[in-house]
């Protein structure tokens, strides 16, 4: 066994101000070693995969031993979604080999894997919804080879049901299922096609809680039956609970390989998948925080698919300050942006800007009264792709002076204007004519973020606004957004890079499931390795008293 | 990131590579693609002329001389011009919110129709002014044709009913109800049209000033013309440089995020059928005020809606090109009409807007020759 | 205006429809939509109707006129699905491509004469079927009774065969058919050229069976548009079609029957002694056809099932490794 600590420091010069960044990173590089004859079920050693401008998976080593079930632990972007689409077949690593039971295997595509038995079920299902469970199960196959014979198959995937507890009704069709039922479907058609490793994506992200405890006892079954399982996750209990041995990977590296479940705290699992490096702003002036602009009183949600999605949330956001949103992308975040924006209806409760109620309302209202919206999607909901730079700028504005008199556009106004956004904001393009579909994303970025600032909102929420952005943009939208909290504006930024929150942010909620887990005075303070450890341990499931209850246990 | 296809393979060492394009093409591209689909269409159709026993040549020098030979045919051009150009435009605002209005036709008929309500029932008698006559036909016409439109867009708005087949219908229905006004009510003697329209009703035609200006004899261009020129400049300007055209513009490209701007997308569904029905009305009422003079079913239903889609498409729905593309097209179907066999000029607009479509093509990938290492 | 007999001409006009419409679920099963039916239909009644003229074989016409729709309709399938084009004008453009050809090559058909049809005949026993059988059984054109059978084979072959699921697959949710190794393109130029087969043989069965002739763009008479909304109101489904396809034939002979009759329902009929009325019967169809329309979609929100997922989107390869 061996553990070792590394320290890095870098000096990262920016514009007008000098930025000192810290980083300390700690890092479980022991890797328990089992009963040395346990067969490796799986093996992948060295595995680096890259995507435009981000290393997805840096030399990761992983290993899958048969008849357990391993869980994959990590924030968004730590890899762990890519590592298993190349064990699945979908991606190709760049380097880096894969065994399995000990033979090494090259995958050109998700057959290749099912072929070797290898099969994921992904988050998203890819069933189609009018189709029998039959008829989804037996896709893509060649036999049958003409006539469906549907009933002598409907009894065949009944059977294979049973053996391995995947209770279903071969006949329903599949939007006429629970999502649990869905799963089932996704499972059995993977078991069909003779899968012995099963990789299941975020497979409690959709579910209830009783379907939960359904879904770990068919996982049990199927170990009991000789399969192995993988399983994507970042719900501690939730890993503790069902998982043999745990991974976790952050930011394309792994932190920990294979440790058991049993041997390790939470919240030393917390720390490994969030708490790596820090860092943090010397430049952000004290807080001044004046009225609350935006309160949203126990809102009540439902998402696309008509399931809950907000359950009772509540936050509140003053002038002059920066609130953070912090959780794993899925648990809300989205719907609640949307709420705010009037562009999804709440069931229950209420959001009010300044008083005046701007839930279940339209949208306009809220852009009239000096709400600005910075959205996740910049190119399908923040941006008309073929129209100018021009036209996108003045989509906010466009129905007042100096842009519009009466019901005329004043082109030259509304060039000019963007014109001085161009160069204020820095966007590189050849001029304001382009069709914004050519900006790359960070210059498209910059333009919605003129756009909303421009109109000195007295309120913005801004989702998602550095991803997919280079260090240097990033930077600039950080400038950016410190800048309208100096002016008074009250911003709420929902992010997934838990460094960006802490270093912008006053406050902190973190999200989970819709509900507040709790917040977190953030400001001036040096973010500790507790506190890391804290949001982490929130952002997995733990409400924020019981983990002081579980503290003030630990050391009363 | 460009994602590559083997297209063909020649032999060993050539691959032939389909981009996505990453910059716009140079601006002069899409006018010389849009050339090249045109005459790439009139090829075929010379093609398809000749497999029908036809003389191609002599069918297009044909077409050549009878709509630009003279004084005389350039002005039966542009009489032949005018309804395509006001239902072009029709067809242009509604398809830049991509609002597929196929019932221009219908909505043309409808405001022809009302238009001549007005002299027939009468609501205005012969003896009107006829500034105060024109006034009021034009009004009736845009109505007639606004209330055409308003019909399939609402229950586009509403209930999310598909408007082409709904606009298509529309058609129809426009050409059985004209029908019985004509037959049934207004008939003159038994005919299948109704009377002759008084002369206080009728748009003025340049050859109404011969008397003053004797090169003006026989020359039937109405202001009919003017009027359509004119609605093609301030629909310009509408789209171009007014807040409703923003709106137009922004719901057309991307309705998602002209819901996030906090535009209302249905009532614009409405309106905009609306404006798109009374421009073609008011292409139906500038038919019957100026050229037929009187209602009468088959020389108003002839195609225009539908030669309206295809000018607006191939003008790229700018209002302002789609002037010079209807009067190619007023040439087209006039000197089409001598031109044996008789579907050629039906045809020839079908090859050239599939040749259009298919163009578009290129100016969203590039085709690129490669060398292949073996 | 015996319901019999409109009922048996319903069903025989009623076979137009009912392969136009179904040729275009199976193309927008699969995701394409193609509204040049019109137009695939008119060159269908060209074609026919001249190789039969040529030939003498009425047979020879339909298998040609089903042969020169379906080659119309892969124009509009390479436009669409490798160019990625937008499907609504491209089937505008095929129609009007359509119309433009079937006039100028069927130019002097009409004064062609009589051209040798495709036979009609009673079927011995089950024409005495009381009520069913004079209606559906006896003297229709062969092409009526192939619709018979092709009703419930078409609905088999979707809903019951392996190539018919991996149809549906590839409208409903084409990147999980291309996921699991089917190939999505081959597959919907495969269905819009069955469309276009069936819309050519629509289109036969007006020139060599229904209405003998060519009368130019009458022929057709805007049926192809009616097909088009008449998928919508089938739900994709081919067996509603046909309900809907015989109940449109059997409204147009009504509309002609109904203007006969100087007592109707025991009143003085109005259409005999307004005969202009008779135009607002001409409206019916089309108004019948909004109407279907409107019921269509409004069942389609109810239900949350309508049209295939997919239909009308260009399918582009997802990107690996985004």
């Amino acid at each position: 066994m061996s553990s070792g600590l590394i320290y890095t420091s870098s000096l990262i010069l920016s514009g007008k101000n000098l930025i000192y960044t810290y980083c300390r990173s700690s890092r479980l590089t022991q890797t328990f070693s089992s009963p040395p004859d346990t067969p490796l079920a799986v093996e992948m050693r060295g595995i680096v995969k890259r995507f435009p401008g981000v290393l997805a998976n840096d030399h990761v080593d992983f290993e899958l031993k048969a008849g357990e079930i391993h869980a994959l632990l990590g924030e968004n972007g730590a890899g762990k979604s890519t590592l298993m689409n190349v064990l699945a077949g979908l991606y190709r690593q760049e380097t880096g080999t894969i065994h399995v039971h000990g033979k090494q295997v090259e995958f050109h595509s998700p057959r290749d894997a099912i072929n070797a038995g290898i099969g994921m079920v992904h988050q998203h299902f890819m069933l189609v919804p009018s189709q029998t469970v039959t008829e989804n199960i037996l896709l893509g196959l060649d036999t049958p080879r003409f006539f469906m014979r549907l009933p002598e198959y409907d009894a065949k995937i009944a059977a294979m049901g049973e053996q391995f507890g995947l209770i279903v009704d071969p006949r329903a069709k599949i939007w006429q299922l629970s999502v649990g039922e869905q799963q089932r479907v996704e499972l059995l058609k993977l078991l069909y096609r003779g899968a012995n490793v099963l990789i299941m994506d975020e497979p409690t992200a959709v579910l209830a809680p009783q379907e939960i405890d359904g879904l770990f006892g068919i996982l049990r079954s199927m170990v009991a039956q000789g399969k192995s399982v993988i399983f994507i996750s970042h719900k501690l209990q939730e890993v503790t609970a069902i998982a043999d041995r745990v991974s976790v990977l952050r930011r394309g590296v792994s932190t920990a390989s294979g440790v058991p479940s049993r041997g390790v705290s939470r919240q030393e699992l917390a720390r490994l998948m969030v708490g790596r490096d820090v860092v943090f702003t010397v430049d952000k002036t004290p807080g001044k925080p004046g009225d609350v602009v935006l309160d949203v009183k126990d809102i009540h949600a439902e998402n696309d698919k008509g399931l809950p999605a907000l359950r009772g949330f509540s936050l509140n956001v003053r002038a002059g300050e920066i609130v953070g949103v912090a959780g794993v992308a899925g648990n809300g975040q989205s719907e609640l942006a949307q709420v705010i924006t009037g562009l999804r209806p709440c069931k229950q409760g209420q959001v009010t800007l300044r008083g005046e109620q701007v839930s279940n309302r339209n949208t306009l209202f809220g852009i009239q009264h000096g709400m600005a919206y910075v959205p996740e999607d910049r190119t399908r909901v923040g941006s008309a792709p073929n129209l100018s730079v021009t036209d996108n700028v003045i989509m906010k504005n466009f129905r007042l002076p100096p842009i519009s008199h009466g019901g005329m556009l004043d082109m030259t106004a509304a060039n000019k204007l963007a014109n001085d956004l161009k160069l204020a904001y820095d966007i590189i393009v050849p001029n304001v004519a382009t069709p914004v579909r050519l900006l790359s994303g960070g210059n498209l970025q910059r333009v919605i973020l003129a756009r909303e600032i421009s109109g000195k909102p007295d309120f913005m929420v801004a989702v998602q606004p550095t991803r997919g952005l280079d260090v240097g943009a990033i930077e600039g939208v950080h400038q950016l957004l410190l800048a309208q909290r100096e002016a008074g504006a009250g911003i709420l930024l929902v992010s997934e890079e838990l460094e960006e929150l802490l270093s912008l942010s006053d406050r902190v909620y973190v999200i989970y499931e819709g509900k507040v887990m709790g917040e977190i005075q953030v400001g001036q303070v040096e973010p500790d390795q507790s506190l890391i450890e804290t949001i982490g341990l929130m952002m997995t499931g733990t409400p924020l008293d019981q983990i002081r209850k579980e503290e003030v246990g630990a050391h009363g | 990131m460009a994602e590559s296809t083997t297209v063909k393979k020649k032999r060993v060492g050539y691959k032939l590579l389909v981009e996505p394009r990453l910059n716009p093409p140079p601006g002069w591209y899409p006018l010389v693609v849009s050339i090249g689909a045109i005459v790439f269409g009139l090829f075929l159709g010379g093609i398809l002329i000749a497999f029908a026993g036809g003389d191609p040549i002599r069918s297009y020098q044909h077409i050549a001389k009878a709509s630009f030979g003279d004084i005389g045919v350039l002005s039966d051009t542009l009489v032949k011009a005018t309804p395509i150009m006001l239902t072009a435009l029709a067809c242009a605002v509604a398809f830049r919110m991509k609002l597929w209005n196929i019932g221009a036709e219908g909505q043309f008929i409808m405001g022809a129709f009302a238009a001549s309500a007005i002299v027939l029932t009468p609501v205005l008698s012969a003896e009107t002014p006829r500034w105060l006559f024109i006034t009021v036909m034009i009004l009736a016409g845009m109505a007639g044709g606004a209330f055409w439109g308003f019909i399939p867009g609402y229950l586009k708005a509403k209930l999310n009913v598909n408007e082409i087949i709904t606009t298509l219908m529309m058609n129809y229905i426009a050409v059985a109800w004209v029908n019985f006004w004509i037959f049934g009510v207004w008939s003159e003697g038994g005919f299948q049209m109704s009377p002759k329209f008084p002369e206080t009703a009728w748009l003025p035609r340049l050859l109404d000033y011969a008397k003053s200006l004797p090169s003006l004899r026989g020359l039937t261009t109405h202001g009919g013309i003017l009027i359509a020129i004119s609605v093609a400049i301030i629909l310009w300007m509408v789209l171009n440089r007014s807040r409703w055209g923003y709106e137009i513009r922004l719901i057309g490209d991307n309705p998602q995020a002209a819901k996030y701007a906090g535009i209302n997308i249905q009532k614009n569904i409405i309106y905009v059928m609306m404006l798109s029905g009374a421009l073609a009305g008011l292409g139906g009422m500038s038919e019957v005020t100026g050229v037929i003079h009187r209602l009468q079913t088959s020389p108003l239903a002839a195609g225009y809606g539908f030669t309206g889609i295809i000018v607006a498409w191939l003008a790229k729905l700018n209002p302002l090109v789609i002037i010079p593309v209807s009067i190619l097209f007023g040439a087209l179907i006039l000197a089409g009409r001598e031109i044996q066999p008789s579907g050629v000029p039906k045809m020839i607009q079908g090859i050239i807007l599939v040749s259009l479509i298919a163009s578009d093509f290129l100016l969203r990938y590039r085709i690129r020759i490669v060398r292949v290492e073996a | 205006m015996d319901p019999i007999i409109i009922l048996q001409a319903g069903v025989a006009t009623g076979t137009v429809l009912l392969f136009a419409t179904i040729g275009e679920i199976f193309a927008e099963r699969s995701g394409v939509m193609n509204l040049g039916v019109e137009g695939m239909m008119l060159i269908g009644a060209m074609t026919a109707f001249s190789t039969t003229i040529a030939t003498g074989n009425p047979w020879l016409g339909v298998f040609a006129a089903m042969l020169a729709a379906g080659l119309l309709s892969q124009i509009h399938a390479f436009i669409t699905i490798t160019l990625q084009a937008d499907q609504v004008v491209s089937g505008l453009a095929l129609t009007f491509l359509g119309i433009g050809i079937s006039l100028v090559l069927g130019e002097g058909l009409s004064k062609a004469g009589t051209v040798s049809l495709l036979p009609s005949f009673s079927i011995p026993v089950l024409s005495q079927i009381p009520i069913l059988g004079p209606i559906f059984f006896t003297k229709q054109n062969v092409l009526v009774y192939i619709g018979y059978v092709f009703i419930p084979l078409a609905w088999f072959y979707i809903n019951r065969t392996r190539p018919g699921m991996h149809l549906r697959a590839v409208g409903e949710y084409p990147s999980a058919a291309d996921a699991l190794g089917i190939n999505v393109f081959k597959q919907r130029y495969l269905y819009v050229f069955v469309g276009g087969l069936l819309a050519g043989l629509a289109g036969a069965t007006i020139s060599l069976a229904v209405s003998p002739g060519w009368f130019s763009e009458l022929t057709t008479a805007g049926q192809g548009w009616i097909a088009v909304g008449l998928v919508i109101f089938a739900q994709w489904d081919p067996v509603r079609a046909a309900f809907g396809a015989y109940a449109f034939g059997a409204l147009r002979r009504l509309i002609l029957d109904i203007q006969g009759p100087t007592i109707l329902l025991g009143l003085a009929n109005p259409f005999y002694y307004n005969p202009y009325w008779g135009f607002f019967l001409q409206m019916l169809p089309y108004a019948f056809t909004i109407i279907v329309l409107v019921i269509g979609s409004r069942e389609a929100i109810r239900k949350r099932i309508g049209a295939p997922a997919a239909l009308g989107i260009p399918y582009i390869r997802g990107e690996r490794g985004k």
